[in-house]
């Protein structure tokens, strides 16, 4: 059974159609990247897994499990994690308090009231996070306010807050977008990183080079349907794929 | 992390202290006298608990004067009801005023920003109104609510018989006037700072920071914010009832006045004076106001022209004139302009200026260590520079 499984799901937003019966099947420990042109449904679809759209029909399985109607802190319990196309980060708080956070979250679930404690003396969350920070690079910086990084380093950043929280299903939306080729090959690097811990993962990016060295199944979406489904290979090969993207010409 | 245990234990050692001591350093100010003292101490407790919900978690009530009203009818009741001592007339008012918090808070958290605001200051009115008339039978309405000869007092009649003139509120034995009714406050003054330092430091504060800094990540991050907000509402109201209660057993009579939209501007005004979301700053914008207002509320023409007596005549009645109407009466006139001026210039309040003003100092004396050591340290220009 694919780890999620989506099936027939509609969206349409004031008569527009965003999604059209679109399936997918996420295998696990799979990277599955999602391409298509701009307006393709991408982030519409994304946004149905975790929890800020509602799909008109259809169904969103987890493990078997509706994410259909559940607001989105039981979708991230759950195990579904999601990274924005514009980093979300705590910008007034340090880059430890950023990955600590989350690593309380998973620890306590989604309520504790846990105010007599000392934050900082928790040692297996303060192991984690530190272990994070230095995985993606950042542990150097751990007491600068998040606000003041660079967009990459708030990219990086986030991925450290959501890998802290051990995904099962890990949501990548444009992880290289408006990076630098420098920065953007650093973060090909560390989400290949990432691969080694065999975290399912669905990336939608528009980055050709970035899919191809990271994706093992792709799917491609034109105006909210599913038009081609394959491994890297048989996409690069896709007559269809090549005309909904640039209109006939080559990768 | 930067708040180690150690610097904690200091900074509440060291509140302990500076409040303790208050009736001597606050003397020379010309505050020094028990009644304002305890003011002091009890709206620190007010502010403090305030800046759990304002400061920490970013949600700014407009009408948390509801749980000090809430806090001082419910002390009464114990006076009249049950005892003179304070014990349980503060531990009612705490219970009472969580109560209503917890009602008020589950429906305005709803909304945030703006629209929780106005929901909080529409609880406050409403509350204020209902007071004032429909609720008469226990608030006694713009009469006030007030301590009489004929209450039952059940526990101090069990213990000692009925009494034919009217007790005063004790704790203990102890009287609430005077300065043991200020040191009384001092002390719960320090456990309120203590526990609102505990909290800060926890998870459970850092949940509330994050709340302030970026609901929607938090969400996503795997945290229903609701409860979390929602209890520092709850908490923050017991701290008002707690303060609300003192005000009541300090001088036990309650009236709808306290429950006023002005004062809960007040406790807004106390806790940017001071520093939104710092430990110390709550506490030292509630001794501002209450020291301007009592200060400034107190001077009248004649202390005025005895002050401006060196000037010539025409110019002392010009600038008594235009002074005059910023102190007696119009003493919120030069609150208004302080508080502008703060916001202005220094919208972290007083505490960041002290921390300002802490660098510039520390700035300043490397500095010159630097130059008298030039000669022998030339060879490490940047040592203190490093150093600081």
């Amino acid at each position: 059974m694919a780890l999620l499984q989506v099936k027939m799901v509609n969206k349409s937003f004031s008569g527009l159609t965003a999604l059209n019966n679109v399936n997918l099947d996420v295998e696990e420990g799979s990277v599955h990247a999602i391409i298509g042109p701009n307006g393709a449904g991408k982030s519409t679809l994304l946004n149905c897994f975790v929890g800020r759209l509602t799909p008109d029909t259809g169904t969103v399985l987890f493990n078997g499990k509706s994410l259909i109607g559940l607001p989105p802190h039981r979708i991230n319990q759950e195990g579904v994690v999601r990274v924005f196309q514009t980093p979300e980060i705590f910008a007034d708080l340090s880059l430890y308090e950023n990955v600590m956070i989350p690593t309380l979250a998973r620890r306590d679930g989604h309520f504790a009231l846990n105010a007599w404690s000392r934050a900082d003396a928790q040692i297996k969350v303060r192991e984690k996070v530190e272990h994070i920070l230095d995985d993606v690079g950042l542990a150097d910086a751990r007491h600068v306010l998040a606000g003041t990084l660079s967009r990459g380093d708030k990219r990086r950043l986030e991925l450290a807050m959501c890998l802290v929280q051990d995904p099962k299903l890990l949501l990548l939306d444009e992880p290289t977008a408006g990076m630098s080729r420098a920065d953007t090959e650093r973060t090909i690097e560390l989400l290949k990183r990432i691969g080694e811990r065999r975290i399912t993962k669905i990336i939608i990016e528009h980055d050709m080079q970035v899919v191809f060295s990271l994706a093992t199944r792709i799917s491609v979406l034109a105006q909210g349907t599913v038009i081609a489904e394959g491994d890297p290979a048989a996409i690069k090969g896709d007559a269809r794929v090549q005309e909904a993207y640039l209109g006939g010409a080559q990768f | 992390m930067t708040h180690t245990v150690k610097r904690d234990r200091m900074l509440v050692g060291g509140f302990a202290l500076a409040v303790l001591t208050m009736p001597v350093w606050m003397t020379p100010l010309g505050a020094g006298y028990p009644d304002l003292l305890q003011r002091f101490a009890i709206y620190g407790i007010f502010a403090i608990g305030f800046n759990i919900l304002f400061g920490l978690t970013g949600y700014l009530s407009f009408g948390h004067a509801v749980f000090l009203g809430v806090g001082s009818y419910a002390a009464v009741w114990s006076f009249k009801l049950l005892s003179m001592n304070v014990l349980p007339a503060v531990l009612c008012a705490m219970g009472v005023s969580g109560l209503f918090a917890l009602a008020i808070g589950y429906i305005s958290l709803r909304r945030s920003g703006i629209y929780f605001s106005i929901l909080t200051l529409a609880f406050a009115q409403m509350a204020y109104n209902l007071a004032y008339s429909v609720l008469t039978p226990i608030t006694n309405g713009e009469t006030g609510l007030k301590i009489e000869r004929v209450d039952p007092r059940l526990i101090d009649t069990w213990l000692s018989g009925p009494s034919t003139l009217i007790p005063s509120t004790n704790f203990f034995g102890m009287p609430m006037s005077g300065y043991s009714g200020f040191f009384f406050c001092a002390v719960l003054l320090i456990a309120a700072f203590y526990v609102a330092l505990r909290i800060a430091r926890s998870p459970f504060g850092a949940m509330l920071r994050a709340i302030k800094s970026n609901q929607n990540r938090l969400n996503y991050a795997g945290v229903h914010t609701r409860p979390y907000a929602l209890t520092a509402f709850v908490i923050s109201g017991i701290f008002a009832g707690l303060a609300g209660g003192l005000l009541a057993a300090t001088d036990p009579l309650a009236g709808a006045e306290r429950m006023q939209w002005t004062a809960s501007g007040e406790v807004v005004l106390m806790t940017i004076l001071g520093g939104v979301g710092t430990q110390l700053g709550p506490f030292v914008g509630a001794v501002i106001i209450k020291y301007a207002e009592n200060i400034f509320s107190a001077f009248n023409p004649q202390t005025l022209h005895g002050i401006f007596a060196f000037l010539p005549d025409p110019i002392e009645d010009v600038v008594v004139t235009v002074t005059g109407l910023f102190v007696g009466n119009g003493w919120q006139l030069t609150l208004g302009t302080l508080f502008m001026l703060l916001v202005i210039f220094l919208p972290g309040g007083v505490i960041e200026g002290a921390r300002r003003l802490g660098v510039l100092i520390g700035r300043k004396t490397a500095a010159l260590r630097g130059r008298r050591s030039q000669p022998l340290g030339s060879a490490l220009p940047a040592s203190g520079a490093a150093s600081e």
